[in-house]
């Protein structure tokens, strides 16, 4: 079975790079475009893994993290970070709102297969 | 979808955010503090700043990584956004917008205007207020070095926080791994003990011993000693430790990157192994990692277990269960809920495309293409309701029932479809707020631009081809309207000059309002001038309104020398025309010492219009229905003659010239007899009324407005073609044209304004 992969972030040209990047490694794509989408979103799609952004409009990425972790079926998902700000300090805040890790932006393909390779079975 | 288009994405979208950008910082600069506010304008440059960045875009990238790094001081209240912040970081969108097209369509940008700003930038992050001087100083232009082209934004290599942010292009191929250094192989000891949170954030220890297992060759002893009794066990508790052992020839970095995500949750100890690997007390264990596949695993099987020891595979597979009977509840759940996820799969697909946005991007072409096809349902329509009446002598009601409601279908279709096209005139209301400031900054003014009513809706047909006449018109308003500061200040204004742009929507047409708080016209420079350049007769005597008018006569321009910003050979008259092409009006009303205000009148739709079907001369017009006040059968009392061959028909005690169509256009060569015809009140242009004669009404009609000039050639007074029902073409009848052609004949006998300034200025 395909793993499902649910992406949330904002621009629309880093949601196409994830889908296409996602699709040719043979993930089904699920995409949301802000945190209130993702969570609205997660509760049907049932993904292996949430890959989302930091800077959203409506819910940021913190508080979309909190969300799925306090969510009952998803609290155990793994969540991988993508944003453009590799400081610690945001790192930081993403781990303690329950992120598993993390891919720095601009991405590469093979970082990001990698990364989400390394958390899923 | 390939790169390019994903690339074609990318720029639209930083259109987008550049808009955002821009209508944000103005905000701002009006005092707007909501943290949304600034939220939003932080997020467009950090969206351009990390699209650019999968592109390789990198003169993009580190100016937008200036940008972006002042923007987070604003964020985080280090930086009050004052007007003088704001002016550098308004330059600086400008300067975005400048990279993001020079990204796009190639071509360079001002590079010292660019660094410069970084300068700017940068002072304001490290807390410099811009010094006045500094700021107000016009950006030098780029001095052609050719050193300098290179070394491009400065930051580039060095970026100013200390993130590192490194720019690394994007590319679909290569999905390889990558090539390893060789060394000696050395073995490490890993002492690896998992924390509750390590499995509380989706980590997994099974995952990460099976990714330790592709550094090198493993050996691994787990540790369950702490493992309480059944009844006491804590399904979301940590008890297991490791203790691994992996001969490989990376180094102790490659070990430790495994357990990047996890080393906050876990006690993770790596060191050189002493030697002697034969002592060790544990026993090497194949790490089997078919067990973490959920459909029992076929991809990995990197180790050959033939030497398995059973009791260590025994305790690996306890390990590794435990693992996944810690790893959560959630996980039993979601297996649970697998197949119901399968089945309900469609449902998800279509609720995440419904969530996904109210709107969606539909490729121009598409809806010209629809708005083409209706033009004909609405011909065909009208055709057959024609053949129809014609025909059907009994006038059975049940087909006449069903053709009024395809026509009343057929003009709702119309109406949607002209919606998809309505687009605001925001965009091309924030394109002048650039250029106001470019302006004014080169002239050495200060000047405000105020708009309102953005979110009018007009055809985007219309916004494409406004944005250059309006751009003209604000050029020339900064340019030439608005006094220098000293001056307004000697005439008590206040010396920051207002520029106004307005859109509304009257009677069925958009009009759009520019208004200066300037000197207004002054109309006896503009007379002398127009002298000068033979435009009108040195004796002629000229109300203010036909003086001010003067200035969209062609080979017209008031500046006394030609400016760099406005007077490009490029006239008002221009301007004119290009608005006339669209349908449209345009006038100006000036006051002395007040301003000027131009108002220009557009229709909303370049594809159909109401008219009112008419008969002069034999010939079928269409006269846009938007133009008739009202309609009346003139009686023999009502004409009174003036002058020559002018008369007048007085309606309610007003007297209102009358105007032969059938005479202007030439389809007859004397004037119809009033009486014998009906006068069509219209209000033109200038204000005023005129009653246009034709011979008869045929009745009224939403007809398709197909373009002559496209399909044949301008014909002054006419506007546009139509196909009627019948299948003929109808002529549109230009009412303004007509009109100012009207006027035009007594202008020429009257004050002897020798250039025809209405038939011919249309052309």
């Amino acid at each position: 079975m395909k793993k499902k992969v649910l992406t949330v972030d904002d621009s629309r040209t880093i949601r196409n790079m994830l889908l296409v990047t996602l699709n040719n490694a043979g993930f089904e794509t699920i995409q949301a475009e802000d945190g209130v989408e993702g969570l609205e979103v997660l509760e049907d799609c049932n993904p292996d893994v949430i890959v989302t952004d930091i800077n959203m409009p409506r819910l940021d990425g913190f508080g979309f993290i909190e969300g799925v972790r306090r969510n009952e079926r998803y609290r155990a998902v793994p969540i991988l970070v993508l944003t453009t700000e590799s400081d610690a300090e945001k790192k930081n805040r993403a781990r303690q709102a329950g992120a598993t890790g993390w891919i720095v932006k601009p991405f590469d393909p093979v970082k990001l297969i990698d990364a989400i390779e390394r958390v899923t079975a | 979808m390939d790169m390019n288009e994903i690339k074609e994405i990318f720029f639209q979208e930083c259109e987008e955010q550049l808009a955002e950008l821009e209508s944000g910082l103005l905000k701002l600069n009006d005092g707007d503090r909501d943290p949304e506010t600034v939220n939003a304008v932080f997020r467009a440059v950090h969206s351009i700043k990390g699209g650019a960045g999968a592109f390789g875009l990198d003169d993009l990238v580190s100016f937008a990584h200036v940008f972006e790094t002042t923007l987070d001081c604003v964020r985080s209240n280090k930086l009050e956004p004052n007007q003088d912040v704001l002016k550098v970081m308004l330059k600086s969108a400008d300067v975005l917008a400048d990279l993001v097209t020079a990204s796009r369509d190639g071509g360079g940008v001002d590079e010292g205007r660019s660094r410069g700003l970084v300068k700017e930038l940068e002072a304001l992050a490290r807390g410099e207020m811009p010094s006045g001087g500094a700021s107000a100083e016009p950006a030098k232009p780029a001095a052609p070095k050719p050193a300098a082209a290179k070394a491009a934004p400065a930051p580039a290599a060095a970026p100013t926080d200390d993130s590192g942010f490194q720019p690394i292009p994007f590319t679909f191929d290569g999905f390889g791994g990558e090539e390893e250094t060789l060394m000696e192989p050395t073995t490490f000891e890993v002492q690896f003990k998992p924390r509750r949170e390590l499995y509380a954030k989706g980590n997994e220890a099974a995952l990460l011993l099976r990714d330790l297992s592709r550094v090198g060759e493993m050996s691994i002893n787990c540790d369950v000693s702490t493992l309480p009794a059944f009844d006491k066990l804590d399904p979301e508790e940590a008890y297991f430790s490791w203790t691994i052992s992996v001969k490989t020839d990376k180094n102790e970095q490659d070990v430790r990157s495994v357990f990047e995500f996890a080393e906050w949750d876990c006690d993770l100890d790596v060191k050189v192994a002493q030697v002697a690997t034969e002592e060790l007390p544990m026993v090497p264990v194949p790490f089997d990692l078919s067990a973490l596949d959920d459909d029992a695993g076929d991809d990995d099987q990197d180790n050959a277990d033939d030497h398995a020891a059973a009791d260590a595979v025994h305790a690996a597979e306890t390990a590794s269960n435990v693992t996944k009977l810690a790893a959560a509840a959630a996980r039993v759940e979601k297996k649970e809920s697998q197949s119901a996820a399968a089945a309900a799969a469609a449902a998800n697909a279509a609720n995440a495309a419904n969530s996904a946005g109210q709107t969606i991007r539909v490729d121009l072409d598409r809806v010209d293409r629809l708005i083409n096809l209706v033009g004909e349902l609405v011909i065909n329509q009208a055709m057959l309701s024609q053949s129809v009446i014609e025909n059907d002598t009994t006038g059975t009601s049940a087909i006449n029932m069903g053709l009024e409601e395809l026509q009343q279908l057929t003009r709702e279709i119309q109406d949607s479809v002209m919606a998809i096209r309505a687009q605001p005139v925001k965009p091309v209301f924030q394109r002048m707020s650039r250029i106001v400031r470019e302006v004014a900054d080169m002239v050495g003014k200060s000047i405000r631009l105020v708009t309102e009513g953005e979110n009018t809706e007009v055809d985007k047909t219309v916004i494409d081809k406004l944005a250059e006449p309006l751009t003209h018109m604000i050029r020339n308003a900064v340019d030439h309207g608005i006094e220098s500061p000293e001056k307004r200040e000697a005439s008590g204004k206040n010396p920051e000059g207002t520029v106004k742009l307005t859109a509304k929507h009257r009677s069925g047409r958009i009009v759009i309002e520019l208004a200066d708080d300037g000197a207004g016209i002054n109309r006896e420079r503009v007379r002398q001038k127009a002298i000068d350049n033979d435009l009108i007769a040195a004796d002629s005597n000229l109300t203010d309104e036909e003086i001010d008018n003067l200035i969209f006569m062609p080979g017209f321009s008031t500046a006394d020398k030609i400016s760099d910003i406005s007077g490009r050979g490029v006239g008002m008259d221009v301007v004119k025309r290009s608005i006339q092409a669209l349908g449209g009006r345009i006038s100006i009303s000036s006051r002395p010492g007040h301003g000027s205000t131009f108002t220009m009148s557009l229709p909303l739709t370049l594809a159909v219009l109401d008219g009112m079907v008419v008969t002069v001369a034999g010939q079928t017009l269409v006269v846009p229905l938007t133009a008739i006040v009202e309609t009346l059968q003139p009686e023999a009392a009502a004409i009174h003659s003036f002058g020559a061959n002018q008369r007048l028909i007085s309606i309610r005690n007003s007297f209102c010239p009358l105007v032969d169509v059938g005479r202007i256009l030439n389809f007859r060569g004397t004037q119809a007899n009033p009486v014998e015809g009906v006068a069509l009140l219209v209000e033109s242009e200038g204000g005023g009324q005129r009653a246009l004669m034709v011979d008869a009404i045929q009745g009224q009609r939403q007809v398709v407005i197909k373009s002559l000039e496209a399909n044949y050639t301008h014909v002054p007074g006419i506007a546009a073609a139509t196909i009627l029902g019948d299948g003929r073409v109808a002529l549109i009848l230009d009412v303004d044209a007509v009109v100012a052609a009207s006027r035009g004949q007594s202008l020429r006998q009257d004050s002897g304004m020798k250039s025809d300034m209405s038939l011919a200025a249309t052309g």
